[in-house]
């Protein structure tokens, strides 16, 4: 999908502003010099303003905050690259957002009012956080707004929306079950806009970093799978691109955390690892550019750039069955392919098979067998 | 006439805060603190299963990323009888340190620092002079006249485009900011350079938890093992990034961090006469050395001050139930079953939404009346304020040596006496103070870790009550720790190897509630109180003391049921 963005990229710079006003070149370089001035700079100041009003300009970007605990906000801040410095002063102009921004309370809504009037059709929403919909939306209030009506508002005018992480993409921890305040995902409230689902617990950084400087360096939305997630990010299970792998293949698992299996670093399958059911980077992109990431420092997978992860625990009992053992599969495939024997289901199916006879995986009280081998079983 | 000034969104804080304050001649005379977004997670909780419960608290916020699991995991193993292996704790403390000076760090810069820091100002700074005293006040090696010169070069084509970003529509030239050009290029500098160190620093999260935010925890230990000896371990080349990203950490707060505090403070000294607000202060201690059932080995001390009165450390029992720790709702949109107020014990607490408030949109809040999703915990009947400033005093009164030479360094360098702690700009320097103290302690922790590997012990999990099978039918438990913001504890009951109930009374609770049926504020409200304000369009002088708190509202608002479920019509109805 290419919703073609470029209009919101190559927006007219503020010389363009000023000479489709009338403004003379003279008067222009008369107005570099004298903000040189205002500003208590030095003389070569002056040429620095003319050229930094003359060139392109960031685009405009809104980050709305709801029902959220900020850590999108802290992951997009470890970035390592672009640094999220070069991001801010060079490429976006961030003019809302209630972590970072220097304005409070009146300020900064006026901040967000003049960007989504004078930037209309332009700019970019950012979303972190569901939007309860109980209560008439007073579980979360901002400015004395709903987040309801916020929401609605800002996407209106919005060229494209970006929800950060399981919140904004489905609802995340406060959507469990019973979900008490009806937290609810963008897209479930928006239909009209392009929406990108990054998702994650957080989402990786650099997987942030990523989606932004895709749509500004390739001027259009990154393809995108059927759950709205950017597939150069999220077409790969955890399972496939585990370094960890060969040992499930081998059938070498950790049976309880540090034991002498978790100390060589086998497979966290049998204490509940979700990676052959979540679709996320982190076994190649990984975590804190690169550092690590759960299943390396010996935790299972929590499945957090799934939707409702949180209700497919308990979290250290392992996964009874997951669909397509292939690598070939992604999120679509697996969701079109589901009951059909494909090839790679057949190769999954004997490796289970093998694994199983071997008796390295045995049934859980309550489970039986044959279900782990049965792939047509698994849920959409 | 009063005028009534509203602030909200109270910006570069964690979540959704509101304040209301009244202004009189100049001054604050009455201030009101909400926290307008609630989630629920109590309710959530419920009925799942206790080693579960950490990850879910984790989320409850991803700033003080660790603090909640770190209180989770704790809360089961108090209640199910469970000790870590040393090596678990270590591991434990290390993350706690890294996190702690991270987030003091991000908070002093990225948070706190434009209400000091004038950025429009560093435009008409001379380099040269920058330098100079840049250097008089560290040895940190960037500190050129053509390191300034270029960030003051960038700093200048970027307010010349005309797109301000996040610094847009601020605070410009606002009278209350009192710094020479030159020292707010170096806070622009520092700004920056403090945004690509907080990335890296934390990498320390990774390595033993995977990820960060939300690093992976685990009820009985840590899930990382330790393996000298293979690739897919703890083993030496990981243990070494550890103690490098542990002495990085060192050397900014003592070469950047500390340093730009003693040279902002002295401009800013009629602070130390402002936001003074509650007497009392509360600390739960954390940082065990010797196991955490033994109190007396923790690096910061558990109790309570009364009063401003430092030659008493009172005694703090969090499984009090008859005169300790309560919740009260009298201003907060709940219904207690009790009726309005009394107060109740967490373990024995509950909870009802009900939101009284006005409808959206809305100019005003009803303060008369419940005004936020916050409830209001007291100690003993008590407002107390929790936070670095509460562990510096506990930590002084109690005689912790290592606090008590930290505080009076940083007082001598000010040369300032101790009452000036009790203030806006007291409570910014007890956060360095302690920074200094948790970065030296996690080198402290790292190298008695090696200590421990190398000497054969590397286990850093206890299987013993892993399986619920060995568990009694009912358990309570506590899990107690500091978060950066303050005093954190989560009450579990657990019931037929479910979670029967959880409740989690976290730092911004205690400091940025409502006030109780008495009448008392809690800290926000109380520090406002007489705070200037020079031009009441313009909430420069409140964000300032409110900052100094280092808000965190998504952990402050959470909700509990006792017994019996909410259901969603029941919710929707309201």
């Amino acid at each position: 999908m290419n919703y073609g963005i470029e209009e919101t990229i190559q927006i007219p710079t503020v010389y363009d502003q000023m000479v489709s006003r009338g403004v003379s070149r003279r008067d222009f370089l008369k107005f570099c010099a004298w903000m040189s001035a205002y500003l208590g700079m030095e003389h070569s100041g002056s040429a620095q303003i003319a050229q930094a009003i003359q060139s392109k300009r960031r685009i405009p970007v809104v980050w709305m905050h709801f029902q959220e605990c900020t850590c999108c906000s802290e992951s997009f801040l470890r970035s390592s690259h672009p640094i999220v410095a070069d991001i801010l002063l060079d490429k976006i102009s961030l003019d809302y957002t209630e972590t970072l921004q220097a304005a409070a309370g009146y300020q900064a809504e006026e901040n967000l009012q003049d960007t989504i009037t004078k930037y209309k059709g332009e700019y970019l929403m950012l979303v972190e956080g569901s939007i309860p919909m109980g209560a008439d939306g007073n579980y979360c209030v901002v400015g004395g707004k709903s987040a309801i009506d916020t929401v609605r508002e800002v996407a209106a005018g919005a060229k494209a929306i970006i929800a950060w992480g399981n919140c904004a993409c489905s609802g995340c921890v406060q959507a469990a079950n019973p979900n008490p305040t009806q937290a609810t995902p963008v897209s479930a409230i928006i239909k009209d806009k392009p929406i990108i689902n990054v998702q994650g617990c957080p989402p990786i950084a650099e997987v942030m970093a990523g989606v932004l400087v895709h749509l500004l360096t390739f001027d259009r939305i990154p393809q995108l799978d059927s759950l709205g997630r950017p597939k150069a990010f999220y077409s790969r299970r955890v399972h496939d691109t585990c370094y960890r792998r060969p040992n499930f293949d081998a059938g070498l698992f950790v049976e309880s955390f540090d034991d002498e299996n978790a100390r060589k670093g086998y497979c966290l399958y049998k204490v509940g690892c979700k990676g052959p059911t979540t679709y996320n980077s982190c076994g190649v992109i990984k975590w804190n550019n690169g550092t690590s990431y759960p299943i390396q420092s010996g935790h299972p997978c929590l499945g957090c750039s799934e939707a409702k992860f949180w209700d497919n625990g308990p979290f250290y009992q392992r996964l009874e069955s997951f669909p397509g053992f292939g690598v070939e599969s992604t999120a679509d495939n697996i969701g079109t392919t589901i009951g059909v024997a494909t090839l790679a289901g057949l190769a999954a199916h004997a490796v289970a098979t093998n694994v199983f006879k071997r008796n390295t995986i045995g049934p859980q009280p309550g489970e039986k067998p044959e279900s782990i081998e049965d792939d047509s079983k698994t849920s959409s | 006439m009063n005028e009534r000034i509203v602030v909200d969104p109270v910006t570069r804080i964690e979540g959704h805060l509101r304040i209301e304050a009244e202004v009189k001649d100049g001054r604050i005379v009455d201030a009101w603190s909400a926290g307008t977004m609630v989630r629920g997670l109590e309710i959530i909780l419920k009925g799942r299963d206790p080693r579960d419960a950490w990850a879910f608290c984790e989320r409850v916020c991803g700033v003080c990323t660790t603090v909640h699991a770190l209180a989770s995991v704790r809360s089961v193993e108090d209640a199910l009888g469970i000790n870590v292996p040393p090596a678990a704790e270590l591991i434990r403390n290390i993350m706690y340190t890294i996190q702690n000076v991270q987030d003091h760090v991000v908070h002093f810069y990225h948070l706190h620092a434009l209400d000091w820091v004038d950025v429009v100002s560093a435009l008409k700074a001379d380099p040269k002079e920058t330098s100079r005293i840049a250097q008089s006040i560290s040895h940190w090696p960037k500190s050129s006249p053509q390191y300034f010169a270029d960030i003051q070069k960038r700093l200048t084509g970027f307010v010349a485009s005309g797109q301000l970003g996040i610094f847009a529509n601020a605070y410009w030239g606002h009278p209350a900011y009192k710094l020479p050009a030159e020292i707010n290029l170096i806070g622009v500098a520092h700004y920056l350079e403090a945004l690509e160190w907080q990335k890296d620093v934390i990498k320390i999260h990774a390595i033993f938890g995977g990820k960060n935010p939300h690093p992976n925890y685990l009820v009985g230990g840590m899930p990382c093992s330790i393996n000298i000896d293979e690739a897919n371990a703890i083993n030496a080349e990981r243990l070494a990034l550890v103690g490098k990203l542990l002495k990085d950490a060192q050397d900014f707060v003592e070469q950047v961090y500390y340093p730009d505090l003693l040279a902002v403070a002295p401009y800013y000294l009629e602070w130390a006469g402002i936001g003074g607000g509650l007497s009392n202060y509360l600390c739960y201690g954390d940082l065990p050395t010797a196991g955490f059932s033994n109190i007396d080995s923790f690096k910061f001390k558990r109790g309570a001050i009364l009063n401003r009165n430092l030659n008493e450390v009172l005694p703090v029992d969090a499984k009090d139930t008859q005169s300790g720790i309560e919740e009260f709702v009298d201003h907060s949109w709940y219904d207690y079953s009790v009726g309005e107020g009394k107060g109740l014990h967490p373990w024995s607490g509950e909870t009802k939404l009900n939101y009284s408030g006005p409808k959206t949109p809305y100019k005003n809040l009803d303060v008369d009346k419940k005004y936020s999703w916050l409830k209001t915990p007291r100690w003993k009947g008590h407002a107390m304020e929790v936070g670095p400033l509460s562990r510096m005093l506990v930590g002084y009164a109690s005689n912790q040596s290592e606090i008590k030479a930290a505080v009076t360094e940083t007082l001598g360098a000010l040369n300032a006496p101790a009452s000036v702690l009790f203030s806006t700009l007291g409570r910014t320097a007890a956060r360095g103070i302690e920074a200094r103290l948790t970065a030296k302690w996690g080198l402290e922790f790292y190298n008695s870790l090696l200590k421990l590997i190398k000497d054969g012990d590397t286990r850093t999990f206890t299987k013993d009550r892993w399986d619920p099978e060995t568990w009694p039918k009912e358990a309570k438990g506590v899990g107690m720790s500091e978060a950066p913001r303050g005093a954190l504890a989560h009450w579990i009951v657990i019931k037929d190897k479910k979670i029967e109930n959880y409740q989690l009374v976290v730092p911004s609770t205690w400091n940025a509630s409502p006030r109780d049926a008495t009448g008392q504020r809690s800290a926000y409200e109380a520090s406002l109180i007489g705070t200037p304000v020079h031009d009441t369009k313009q909430p420069l002088e409140i964000i300032r003391t409110i900052h100094s708190f280092d808000p965190c509202l998504a952990c402050a608002v959470h909700l509990y049921e006792d017994g019996k479920e909410v259901s969603k019509q029941e919710l929707a109805a309201q």
